[in-house]
């Protein structure tokens, strides 16, 4: 484990297992497994829709109820353990204590304990694949009844409850990661590191931990209530007198599906915020960082943040338009829905003034952070659509959903992350990654993902519905409106098997990297976040907000270093 | 006539199928202003984006927050408020009344992997249903219960046979999970929650056959929940609605 200077061991009152550093790779371990396995069952996916009669090797033709099977573990894996755990527990607990000056979480031994309860969660999950009636097959969101007995399908059974466990742990983790993650910017910030001075990534983390906090308690509570309906017979969520499968189901009392939809949105919509959210602090801190301006209308951008969180957590019924709500309620969530488009909007208006005319250095984690910021717009536009529930009355559950929140959440995130490890490799490993396999990383992937989730639009407005495993074969009229769609289902099976190999060059960049023996110079972006710092954390203090860069774009003033020192007018 | 066309060529451009129903061509505008409105930002925004990088520098001038932020934020605001308002008029005529009385009632029920569709007869009562008579194998997919009075002309098809041109008032039902009914050529979406019933009216213009999908995960044969909508000339819909009943008394009568 490489522990740099400013965060050393020996400073820290804890052992090498509980160093946040030490934590935060065990996290991105986590995530590297979950994108590693999720994308290799979304590309036999794509292949079993293009060409249904392809057997896989070792296995044989891909079922209906495996493919759903994929569809769910798909999910379940880049939702939770991917795009919740990278961004805000990975590269928080990696980054968050040295960029607000502080030496290490606030609880370490928690800290420790949430991501091996992640990684059991993460165990726990994959055995799916293997116990009796395979994964389950009700998708991330696990609606009952279906996912209320194991007589609704394969996978219902014990698939199902390996999937509640996992999800169950994940959910404890999470809101113990979030409480340390809150705890540790209110309480350990460094000297100087008022709550203005924080980098935006920092805001990022906050605003995503408040909102973890809220949202994965309530889901643990559904999770607990849904594992009564399967085990005690009670009826949270089932209503009376339902019969699956020919067998009347003996449960007390008459339950409602929709209070499922309502728990689990108010936890899944936050969700989609956690995921994002740091990736929006860091795109703003890098665009500044390389355009060497401050951000544009940076308190603007904290508030922003924090209402896109508030807002979060007032929209979970867009998700519901057409599943049974009262009408009225509908026209209520589509006002909260279109109003988050609001500081949406502020967000990506404040990074095209960041960068007007600046110039800035093209270097590979800058790329990343623009293709975030045009993946973020591509992705959000659709957003209003959506929003308005007479048009979910023809769009709810084709492709066309399914287009949009894989840019604005998946692909936007993933090139986070990207950004991220791009950035924060030299601070990580002392060493740089190669800019030369990086642009052809960044060109490719940013291809692959336009490639494979525009068209997607398109079939979705011809009525395709997701989670459909097969599209051919189906007789009469439905039989020819999918036909219409399979033109352009080759095609995006093409462009994800383009995206997934465009991801080779960044495998080979870290290989190649690690075992050069070129060393980094200690702060190789003229970065002025604290993380950057030469000094060790206890000798530190925050002097200025971020990005003080001169009108020349040269000279720059990290935050920690004192006035004294200054060649550059103070602020 | 001029934005008819303009609607004909934006429902090619952007794939959507057939339009068949009284709100859709409404509709139909509506989504194609939105997705036109998406695609001229996404390209303004892609167009600032790449000027910006493409210009040379300039050093940061003092900032004008009110021009560069709250100006653009404020048409945004005035834009998506428009569309809001547009999208909330059209979703109250169909959504915050019921159908008319004079409506034709047709309850659907959606069961793994099925759909049944139950006309009540000449009553216009539907009779009692009850889960525990359910059975598929005789002839009783609903469970449809013989000692109601209004059961006997009721009619159950697996069908959708609607005339064209007249107001349907639907009644959404399930037997187990949760099924999402629906008619992409009518425009129309809405999920069979079972435990409750969820009414949805439109009225189909053209006749022809349309496709009934599945939209909500339901199981293993979700992919293939599904029925066909045949929607028919008035005269020829009463033709057929004769003859299912004709049918249906003679099998009732042994």
């Amino acid at each position: 484990m490489n522990v740099s200077p400013a965060t050393s061991v020996a400073l820290a009152p804890h052992s090498r297992w509980t160093h946040h550093r030490t934590v935060g790779f065990g996290y991105l371990a986590i995530s590297a497994v979950a994108v590693g396995v999720g994308t290799v069952l979304s590309l036999l996916m794509r292949l079993h829709l293009s060409w249904p009669a392809w057997s896989l090797p070792l296995h044989g033709p891909i079922l209906p109820e495996e493919y759903l099977g994929l569809v769910t573990m798909h999910g379940t894996l880049m939702l939770f353990f991917v795009l919740t755990v990278a961004p805000q527990s990975g590269f928080g607990n990696l980054i968050l204590p040295a960029q607000i000056g502080a030496r290490h979480m606030a609880f370490p031994r928690l800290n420790a304990a949430s991501m091996w309860l992640t990684g059991l969660a993460l165990l726990v999950l994959l055995t799916a694949f293997f116990v009796p009636g395979g994964s389950p097959i009700s998708g991330w969101t696990a609606y009952p009844p279906l996912s209320a007995t194991a007589l609704a399908g394969p996978g219902q059974g014990e698939g199902m409850d390996v999937w509640l466990a996992a999800i169950a742990l994940f959910s404890v983790a999470s809101t113990l990661g979030a409480i340390n993650t809150l705890t540790t910017i209110v309480k350990l910030r460094g000297e100087g590191m008022s709550w203005p001075r924080l980098p935006l990534t920092v805001w990022g983390w906050f605003t995503a931990a408040l909102l973890s906090v809220l949202a994965f308690s309530v889901l643990l509570a559904a999770l607990a209530m849904l594992f009564c309906d399967r085990h005690l017979q009670s009826s949270f969520f089932v209503p009376g007198g339902d019969l699956v499968n020919g067998v009347l189901l003996q449960h007390r009392g008459d339950g409602s599906p929709l209070l499922w939809l309502h728990l689990f949105w108010f936890f899944g919509h936050p969700e989609v915020y956690i995921a994002i959210l740091p990736g929006m602090g860091l795109t703003s801190m890098v665009l500044a960082n390389f355009a060497h301006r401050r951000v544009f209308a940076y308190r603007l951008m904290i508030a922003t943040t924090l209402l896109i969180g508030l807002l979060g957590i007032l929209v979970w019924g867009h998700h519901m338009f057409v599943a049974g709500l009262n009408p009225f309620a509908g026209s209520a969530f589509a006002l909260s829905s279109m109003a988050i488009a609001l500081p949406a909007s502020a967000k990506v208006l404040s990074w095209l003034a960041t960068i007007w005319r600046s110039r800035p250095q093209l270097t590979t984690p800058m790329l990343f952070a623009l293709g975030f910021v045009s993946l973020f717009i591509t992705g959000g536009l659709t957003g209003p659509i959506l929003a308005q529930p007479i048009l979910d009355e023809y769009l709810h559950n084709t492709f066309f959903v399914v287009a949009h929140f894989h840019l604005i959440m998946a692909m936007a995130g993933v090139f986070g992350l990207f950004c991220a490890t791009y950035y924060w490799f030299p601070l990580l490993f002392g060493k740089m990654l190669s800019e030369r396999l990086g642009k052809l990383h960044f060109w490719g992937t940013i291809l692959g993902a336009y490639a494979t989730f525009l068209p997607m639009h398109l079939t979705g407005l011809a009525g395709e519905p997701r989670q459909y495993a097969q599209l051919t074969g189906v007789p009469g009229p439905a039989g020819q409106l999918l036909q219409t769609t399979l033109p352009l289902q080759n095609h995006i099976t093409y462009g994800a098997l383009f995206l997934a190999c465009a991801q080779l060059p960044f495998f080979l960049n870290l290989v190649l990297t690690l075992r050069s023996r070129l060393r980094a110079s200690q702060n190789p972006w003229s970065a002025t976040t604290m993380e950057w710092a030469p000094q060790a954390a206890d000798e530190l203090a925050t002097h200025r907000d971020p990005c003080h860069y001169a009108e020349d774009g040269v000279l720059f003033l990290g935050q920690w270093e004192p006035d004294a020192t200054s060649e550059l007018p103070p602020e | 006539m001029h934005l008819t066309q303009a609607i004909v060529t934006g429902q090619s451009f952007w794939h959507l199928p057939v339009d068949a129903s009284r709100h859709g061509p409404a509709l139909d505008a509506h989504l194609l202003l939105n997705l036109w409105i998406a695609l001229s930002l996404l390209a303004l925004a892609h167009l600032i984006l790449l000027a910006g990088l493409a210009f040379r520098r300039r050093a940061s001038r003092p900032v004008h927050t009110l021009l560069l932020e709250y100006i653009p934020l404020a048409a945004l605001t005035l834009l998506f408020a428009f569309l809001a308002a547009r999208a909330q008029q059209l979703w109250a005529a169909q959504r915050y009344t019921g159908a008319s009385p004079a409506a034709m009632q047709v309850e659907v029920t959606g069961m793994q992997f099925a759909w049944y569709f139950r006309y009540p007869g000449a009553d216009a009562a539907f009779g009692e249903t009850r889960p525990s008579l359910v059975a598929p194998g005789e002839g009783n997919p609903l469970g449809l219960d013989q000692t109601d009075r209004h059961s006997g002309d009721d009619l159950v098809t697996s069908q959708l046979v609607l005339p064209a041109g007249r107001e349907v008032d639907l009644a959404l039902r399930s037997q187990d999970v949760i099924h999402g009914f629906a008619v992409p050529e009518m425009r129309l979406k809405q999920n069979a929650v079972p435990g409750q019933t969820a009414h949805i009216h439109f009225t189909p213009t053209q006749p022809g056959s349309y496709a009934i999908l599945c939209t909500q995960l339901c199981g293993l044969g979700h992919y293939r929940m599904q029925a066909t909508m045949q929607v028919l000339p008035p005269a020829e819909f009463d033709a057929w609605l004769q003859a299912q009943e004709a049918a249906a008394s003679k099998r009732g009568q042994p």
